[in-house]
């Protein structure tokens, strides 16, 4: 099936995705990254069109043209704010292909040992210096597919390996499928279009990780069963099982820790590609694979890293129990009302705004980069604070802010600007909780001690939107709320910014 | 119940501890307000705009404190309200109780409960109920508006047609409540502020209020104003005669000094002397607000202004806040019903003298024939004590290269850690018997494109991670290829399942590429 120019082409293809990622290191350079990204898909596509083995040609472009025009649909219609739930929903995608692909390959393999047995010959047998496969007659090796003949080729052993790799493809493309399917119904909440409607919290059935333990048990089983020369009902099964386990996975863990969740699917989907590279003898589907694999096994463990939390503790889901008496938190929650942020605002030189999630809900983004504009013109030094997790989305709020044409150099990391509070004359914290919280200082016993935290509380005053008096996502209270120079200006995001404006002069 | 207020006997008290607006407020916890014929009247509160309110209005005092359950009122009670008083009943009230033993003791054989207003703690819950600290503000205020009604310029500086006026210097002395309030005003009227206090760490409230800290050079293990709830404590001999000498050098120089320095439970400091007085110029003003308790200066007069030989004036007024009843009485009243408010968790309207409680526990002097004062100190320190200073220490230039060398050779460390577990696991899956080179080939493929994953990676910026996981799922659709590969095949099967796939990989190919731009375009520079 390969000939020189698919080989060609897949190495050009494989040059452009790395530097696709890689120019992601700056804005700038990354406008031109994506083109290099869109380059080397296109070339990868039209090669193995063209290339030897691949038939239906005409039906496959017909498929393309189908699936980009709802691709196209998608990706114009979605709110930025929805972000989140439309690269969940996308990954389940690439799961459920590399479920079918799989299969195929399964399938293909069943199909050789038939056409070999009608033969007369054993598939894998091997030849005298024990590695060569026996091959087909050349009139019947020569009517297969390009697969066909890569299989084919094949030794026992090599047939073998195929069988783990495809099953690995399988397995990891049906949890990566259920996984973003549960990740997807949980970040768009009640405005997911699922046809079945899931718990934005934790949930386990019970049994817990003992279930999942037995799932991944019985998955090893079929696998050796299936390897023994069960059939496809193993293969069957173990997509079940894999299938099982994305779900419940996925349920066990709570929507704080979404972040997390959508860069691992991302890693699992790569995975996925990869061992199917494997077991169809594709470089391109391997180096690829490896890349996004890789690249979210990384975006994971920042993630985790900035919530001061074990990689597996977070997969497992749920908070770690409080390990005793948490701080009981002293003084009261004072409201203020738009006149005083106003107020404030207008005497203030320099201004930092947290956004968290609450802004991405209340859509209020627009009102923000309106409220910054307006401030700016003042001459007032405003910055954003961004906190790795805040959102649902590795990345979330800069791309909400950029949509609201916040210019990019004043939106900060928290390594950046987390000195800067004690200068700092006000400190708005829009819908965010958790990542500002003294108590991940101050007490050891909370449950979130240890992450880091943006110390807005530094600031000479800070003010927090918020809709109620309520705990967040994690439910953990937050001593922010009750500090000297907090007030709370409480209401939904957007419409307590618009009240806000006007007063701003 | 009934809450009462009666009219205040001394004559140089115009305030009134209701008004119309906290009658309203406190009658929504319950209670029922009753209120002397022409109590608020000095203030600024009519009879008939309490009645409007909703109060009782009664003729006489002794009608009243028959009425009233609870007696709510702005000074101490004098011997005739003693009297009055009856078993079980609450007295809401500036008391003294440090100053007024033998008050205390006729309130308690009466059986009263006595709540000082001015022993509220000073914590941050019961910011809302601290009289003293709303009253110190008044008159911290009235204080500059006094010495301005005295001192015969401007406050601010002005250059005009008819000449150039210079701006007047104000110090303050003492930066509390009061202080703080007069070094407000006084900037706002324009003139040039400095400010002196005792405990070093107002100085950045000072600043923050527009005057200038006067600093001594005064080498000494300062005490931490936490440790005494945030007032001044006695200073030693030496700190003193550093802190007259600052002054006398200062004095001539100044136009209004104003004195707010006391220290709870003694005798007003003496802090500007008479040769100081001397040394001022002439229409020169000096506000003494501790002349109640003898005065920061030695000349002060209570309750009078005098002016001296050399033409200084000294404001001894110890009513400040009575020379503003309307505001001060809204102040206090509202003091008041957020002390009423404590003390009726329930609302409704039957107090609940909960021991307990911090605040209340303070504020109380007598309680059930017991006196109580003075209270024990609170759970609660008022103000976070300051965390000791440690400097930090300076690294010396081979502290430094050690430092970097430890950190380089760590690195160097993990690094070669992994390698060799890495190594070791492909040369592992290598060794595996039978192992078939076909395998090994993409093996090495993979792992490499492991690797140039992790390195790339790691430099995308933060504030692309959205982009690059939309990214990474368009691009993870390359497993379009393998369904590319498949779909010829002859089984009816695998090509359906091959069509499925290639539709699902293009709708995330260009899906995820769309977004990707469209998240991109919009990231701009100012």
């Amino acid at each position: 099936m390969e000939n020189a120019f698919t080989i060609a082409a897949y190495v050009v293809a494989g040059i452009l995705f790395i530097l696709s990622l890689g120019g992601l290191s700056g804005q700038e350079s990354a406008k031109r990254a994506v083109w290099y990204g869109i380059a080397g898909m296109a070339l990868a596509v039209f090669a193995t069109l063209v290339g030897p083995g691949s038939g239906l040609g005409l039906l496959s472009v017909v498929l393309i043209a189908l699936g980009g025009m709802v691709g196209y649909q998608l990706a114009t219609r979605v709110e930025m704010t929805q972000m989140p739930e439309l690269v969940a929903i996308m990954h389940s995608l690439v799961g459920l292909a590399a479920v079918f692909v799989g299969f195929n390959a399964d399938l293909m393999i069943n199909d050789m040992a038939a056409l070999y047995q009608a033969n007369g010959q054993v598939l894998g047998a091997v030849g005298a210096d024990g590695m060569t496969a026996i091959g087909l007659p050349k009139e019947a090796y020569e009517g297969l597919s390009a697969f066909g003949q890569l299989i084919a080729k094949k030794s026992s052993v090599e047939i073998g390996i195929l069988r783990v790799e495809l099953v690995l493809g399988i397995w990891i493309g049906a949890v990566t499928f259920t996984g973003s399917v549960i990740a997807y119904a949980k970040l768009a909440g009640n405005s997911s279009k699922l046809p079945f409607k899931v718990d934005t919290t934790a949930k386990k059935l019970p049994g817990g990780h003992l279930l999942n333990a037995a799932a991944a048990a019985l998955s090893v089983v079929l696998l050796i069963a299936y390897l023994g020369g069960s059939g496809s009902w193993a293969l069957v099964l173990l997509t079940l099982a894999g299938l099982f386990i994305g779900y419940h996975l996925i349920m066990g863990i709570g929507g704080a820790d979404m972040p997390v969740v959508v860069s691992m699917l991302n890693s699992y989907s790569g995975w996925a590609a990869a061992a199917i590279g494997f077991s169809l003898g594709n470089d391109l589907l391997i180096v690829v694979g490896a890349l996004v694999g890789s690249s979210g096994a990384i975006l994971s463990y920042i993630m985790c890293k900035a919530m001061n939390r074990s990689f597996i503790s977070v997969i497992l889901g749920g908070f770690g129990g409080p390990q005793g008496e948490q701080m009981a938190v002293e003084g009261e929650q004072v409201a203020i009302d738009a006149d005083g942020v106003a107020t404030a605002l207008n005497e203030a030189d320099s201004v930092i705004i947290i956004p968290g999630y609450g802004m991405a809900v209340a859509q209020a983004q627009q009102a923000v980069s309106e409220l910054v504009r307006k401030l700016r013109a003042q001459g007032k030094n405003v910055r954003f604070a961004i906190h790795p997790v805040a959102g649902r989305l590795p990345g979330h709020m800069n791309v909400l802010l950029a949509e609201a044409k916040v210019p990019y150099d004043i939106v900060m990391e928290m390594d950046e600007i987390n000195d800067d509070f004690p200068d700092t004359d006000v400190a708005i914290v829009i819908g965010s909780n958790d990542i500002v919280n003294p108590a991940a200082q101050d007490d050891p016993n909370s449950p979130i001690a240890g992450m880091p935290v943006l110390e807005c509380w530094k600031a000479k005053q800070v003010f927090v939107s918020k809709r109620g008096q309520g705990t967040g996502y994690s439910g953990i209270e937050n001593p922010l709320f009750f500090k000297e120079n907090t007030r709370m200006f409480y209401g939904d995001a957007k419409a307590s910014l618009d009240t806000l404006l006007p007063k701003i002069d | 119940m009934k809450i009462g207020t009666p009219k205040e006997i001394s004559e140089r008290e115009d305030r009134v501890a209701m008004t119309p607006a906290s009658a309203k407020d406190l009658q929504k916890l319950g209670y029922e307000c009753v209120i002397e014929t022409g109590a608020g009247v000095a203030a600024g509160f009519s009879d008939q705009s309490y009645k409007d309110a909703g109060v009782e209005v009664v003729k006489t005092a002794a009608a009243l404190y028959k009425a009233a359950d609870i007696i709510a009122k702005v000074r101490p009670p004098e011997d005739a309200e003693i009297k009055r008083l009856r078993e079980g009943q609450t007295l809401i009230s500036f008391f003294y109780p440090a100053q007024n033993e033998k008050l205390m003791e006729a309130a308690n054989k009466k059986g009263a409960t006595v709540i000082a207003m001015d022993m509220v703690p000073r914590i941050s819950r019961a910011q809302k109920m601290d009289a003293l600290s709303s009253m110190a503000n008044i008159a911290g205020y009235r204080a500059v508006i006094e010495a301005g009604n005295n001192f015969g310029r401007f406050f601010t500086g002005q250059v005009t047609a008819a000449g150039k006026v210079p701006p007047a210097k104000v110090l303050v002395v003492g930066a509390g409540v009061a202080g703080l309030a007069a070094i407000g005003t006084a900037t706002s009227l324009g003139a040039i502020t400095y400010a002196f206090d005792v405990r070093p760490e107002v100085a950045e409230q000072v600043e923050s209020m527009g005057a200038e800290f006067v600093f001594l050079d005064f080498e000494e293990e300062q005490q931490d104003g936490s440790a005494t709830g945030g007032y001044a404590a006695v200073s030693s001999p030496e700190f003193a005669a550093a802190q007259l000498a600052k002054f006398r050098e200062i004095a001539p120089d100044m136009d209004i000094v104003i004195t707010t320095a006391l220290i709870p439970g003694r005798d007003a400091p003496e802090l500007w002397t008479k040769d100081m007085v001397e040394s001022m110029k002439p229409g020169s003003v000096i506000v003494d607000l501790a002349a109640e308790r003898g005065g920061n200066c030695k000349l002060t007069v209570k309750d009078e202004k005098i002016v001296t030989d050399n033409g200084v004036t000294i404001v001894g007024y110890t009513d400040f806040p009575s020379r503003m009843a309307a505001q001060s009485s809204t102040l206090y009243a509202t003091n008041i019903r957020h002390m009423m408010t404590d003390l009726t968790p329930e609302k409704d309207g039957t107090p609940n003298h909960n021991m307990e409680d911090d605040v209340i526990r303070g504020a109380t002097a007598t309680h059930k024939g017991e006196i109580t004062f003075p209270p024990p100190p609170p759970k609660i320190a008022a103000i976070a004590a300051a965390p000791k200073k440690d400097k930090p220490k300076e690294l010396t230039a081979e502290e430094k290269r050690a430092q970097e060398v430890a950190a380089f050779q760590k690195e160097t460390k993990t690094q070669v850690g992994l390698l060799a577990v890495g190594a070791a696991l492909v040369l592992g899956i290598g060794l595996i018997p039978g192992m078939p080179a076909s395998f090994m080939q993409h093996f090495i493929v993979f792992v490499l494109s492991v690797f140039i994953g992790f390195q790339v990676i790691w430099n995308v910026a933060h504030s692309l991670h959205t982009p690059l996981m939309a990214v990474t799922n368009a691009i993870s659709s390359i497993i379009i290829l393998g369904a590319l590969i498949q779909i010829g095949s002859t089984s009816a099967l695998i090509t359906i399942l091959a069509a499925l796939g290639i539709f699902m990989a293009a709708v995330n190919i260009f899906g995820g590429f769309l977004v990707t731009r469209r998240m991109l375009a919009m990231f701009q520079k100012s």
